[in-house]
């Protein structure tokens, strides 16, 4: 700590400079958390994903939609512990811009396998009650102001009710929260019955199917057997585990993960080019002032050490700074409205942006730190 | 031939004995590697400096004075010849104990002061006192003692660029003696200074040589300042001569 002195003494020198470095760096790191919350939210949830949790769908397309008596065909196949179906609804509220997922479910089942949404067991007790009831997500409820007791009315172009209406109204029983972070709070969830007795087209028909395996590593082959179970019928299905579902549906968009970490690199290059040659230029500029200290008995490991500790700390102060702006503009949620429901800055990834600064640190200060150390003391008091 | 610890610089080849020079140079040579010809800046220099003296060096550009200040001060290394300073042959010193031997025994003043711009006086002198094992407080009274000495002890907080060139070079001063060093290197302290606080610094040398005991060597230019020190030494092409020639 007693060298902490020195090293900011190197940093203040040039005080401009190093603020612009350090904005430099900050810009970067807060444009590292945003595209981390981007790409979760374009991963719709993938690092949340259940690992016992699959889904199954129609071999041709998802939006072909299986019938619902499927339902027992899949619970009877051995490994399969719970399996539940959801269907796509598709609905609007007032506007066509106020769109966010609804769909039908089975409230008991459905509740069971997604304990990551939390109900208070009064409003679960309302939900099963109450056939015209829906249960939602926070950040909707908060988003248009819907309160329990609420009846509201939603838009959709894809179910016509039996009376040729196309819109469908419900009371807001429950509101949900999240188990953990990154979980969904956007969907509704209302009750199949309703939906299935209610609709003029599709009876008996359902999305699709989620599947929880007694065990994660049972998985692959309850997939197959499922797949065995409708091979060759009318509606062949398909099933895959929810992480990879999930990832499959953000890669219709194109690879991000490969996409964002070609931003970064880019990014990072430009930076570590900026506090590289910051460094490079406030060690040149002070070369007579490294060889006093060498003079009055500074080692050369030890002015390796301050160099390093110099750019590790500008680095640093940039990183932490970056990615607690970053945290903060992300923690406000989805900032597109809908587009981009799970939107938030994982903590592996802070914890990479922090390893990320250390390295940024590290590498800016290494060869000005390199030429530090071997200087030599008589040749850096001659230049003045 | 004890080494000398590589921490503390300690040991330094044990006890000398009264009378016995500070400083002895025996046959040093230094030799540059420029290109295809190498030059000779110092030949064959023998050079006694006794413990508590002040020694000038003079001599015109070139001629090896600061090239000798950096053997004696443990800067550079002779291409031959023994550098011994309190019983230690100074040029069989590796770079870590270099360091540390410089740390404990040498201080140094320079022409342009080299003080770090962003530190106060006071920090500015504490400087050498970090590779020390002393307490904050421990440091920070040697500190001030240091600048009492050289008469800034009101001035702890100004940075280099509130001081003028002569109240910089005190604090280079002090930061040269703040350890306690047996031997002071200044390599033309009053060079680049006005009449009135050359004067000062060389009253300031003179004393801590008088009342400390510091045995120092000045190089400079100056012939006013040469006469303050006990003895001059005239360097001309390398090679110790009796006077300078016109």
């Amino acid at each position: 700590m007693k060298y902490l002195v020195l090293v900011m003494a190197g940093l203040w020198r040039r005080k401009l400079r190093t603020a612009l470095t350090l904005f430099s760096v900050l810009v970067a790191f807060v444009l590292f958390a945003y595209l981390s919350a981007i790409r979760v939210g374009l991963g719709q949830g993938v690092d949340v994903a259940g690992a016992d949790r699959m889904f199954v769908w129609h071999a041709v397309s998802l939006a072909q939609p299986l019938p619902v008596s499927y339902l027992d065909r899949i619970r009877r196949i051995p490994g399969v512990k719970l399996v539940i179906h959801q269907s796509w609804f598709g609905g609007v509220y007032q506007d066509p811009k106020n769109f966010f997922a609804q769909m039908p479910v089975e409230p008991e089942p459905f509740l069971q396998m997604y304990p990551e949404y939390l109900l208070p067991e009064e409003q679960k007790e309302a939900w099963l009650r109450t056939r015209t009831g829906a249960i939602v997500g926070r950040r909707t409820a908060e988003r248009f102001g819907f309160k329990i007791g609420d009846r509201i009315p939603l838009q959709t172009g894809i179910w016509m009710k039996e009376d040729g209406s196309t819109t469908w109204e419900f009371d807001i029983v429950g509101i949900f929260d999240g188990a953990k972070p990154g979980t969904d709070l956007t969907p509704m969830f209302f009750r199949y019955d309703y939906f299935d007795e209610t609709r003029g087209v599709g009876k008996g028909l359902v999305g699709w199917y989620v599947v929880r395996v007694e065990d994660p590593s049972l998985a692959p082959a309850v997939a197959r057997a499922i797949e065995r179970e409708f091979a060759n019928s009318s509606a062949e299905v398909k099933a895959e585990s929810e992480k990879a579902f999930l990832q499959s549906w953000a890669k219709q968009i194109g690879d991000i993960g490969l996409i964002l970490t070609a931003i970064l690199s880019a990014v990072f290059f430009t930076i570590l080019l900026v506090a590289g040659n910051t460094m490079a230029q406030s060690v040149r500029e002070r070369t007579a002032e490294l060889g006093v200290l060498k003079a009055m008995g500074f080692t050369h490991g030890q002015v390796l050490g301050l160099v390093l500790a110099e750019s590790c700390l500008l680095s640093g102060t940039g990183c932490v700074l970056g990615l607690a702006l970053g945290w903060l503009a992300t923690a406000g949620g989805d900032p597109t409205g809908g587009a981009l429901p799970v939107f938030y800055f994982p903590g592996k990834d802070m914890a990479a942006g922090l390893g990320l600064g250390l390295l940024l640190g590290l590498a800016s200060g290494a060869l000005p730190a390199w030429q530090a150390m071997r200087l030599r003391v008589a040749e850096a008091l001659r230049r003045h | 031939m004890s080494a000398v610890d590589s921490k503390t610089g300690a040991g330094v080849g044990g006890a000398v004995a009264e009378g016995t020079p500070l400083v002895r140079l025996r046959g040093v040579e230094k030799v540059y590697e420029r290109g295809a010809a190498p030059v000779r800046v110092l030949e064959r220099l023998d050079l006694d400096v006794a413990r508590g003296e002040f020694l000038a060096l003079m001599g015109p550009s070139g001629s090896g004075k600061s090239t000798l200040l950096n053997l004696i001060g443990g800067l550079d290394r002779p291409t031959r010849g023994a550098v011994i300073v309190g019983g230690v042959r100074v040029d069989r010193l590796d770079e870590t104990q270099l360091a540390a031997w410089r740390a404990r025994h040498v201080g140094f003043v320079f022409q342009f002061y080299n003080l770090l711009p962003a530190l106060s006086a006071a920090r500015n002198v504490e400087l050498p006192l970090l590779l020390t094992s002393l307490s904050r407080a421990e440091r920070r009274r040697r500190v001030e003692t240091a600048l009492r000495i050289v008469g800034l002890a009101h001035r702890l907080r100004h940075h280099p660029g509130q001081l003028s060139g002569g109240e910089q070079q005190r604090v280079g001063i002090a930061r040269a003696i703040v350890t306690d060093p047996t031997l002071l290197m200044c390599d033309e302290p009053t060079g680049d200074l006005d009449r009135q606080s050359a004067e000062a610094v060389l009253d300031l040398l003179q004393s801590l040589c008088r009342r400390h005991g510091k045995t120092i060597i000045m190089v400079t230019h100056d012939p006013h300042a040469s006469a303050r020190a006990d003895r001059t030494v005239y360097l001309y092409k390398g090679r110790v001569v009796e006077e300078l020639p016109a």
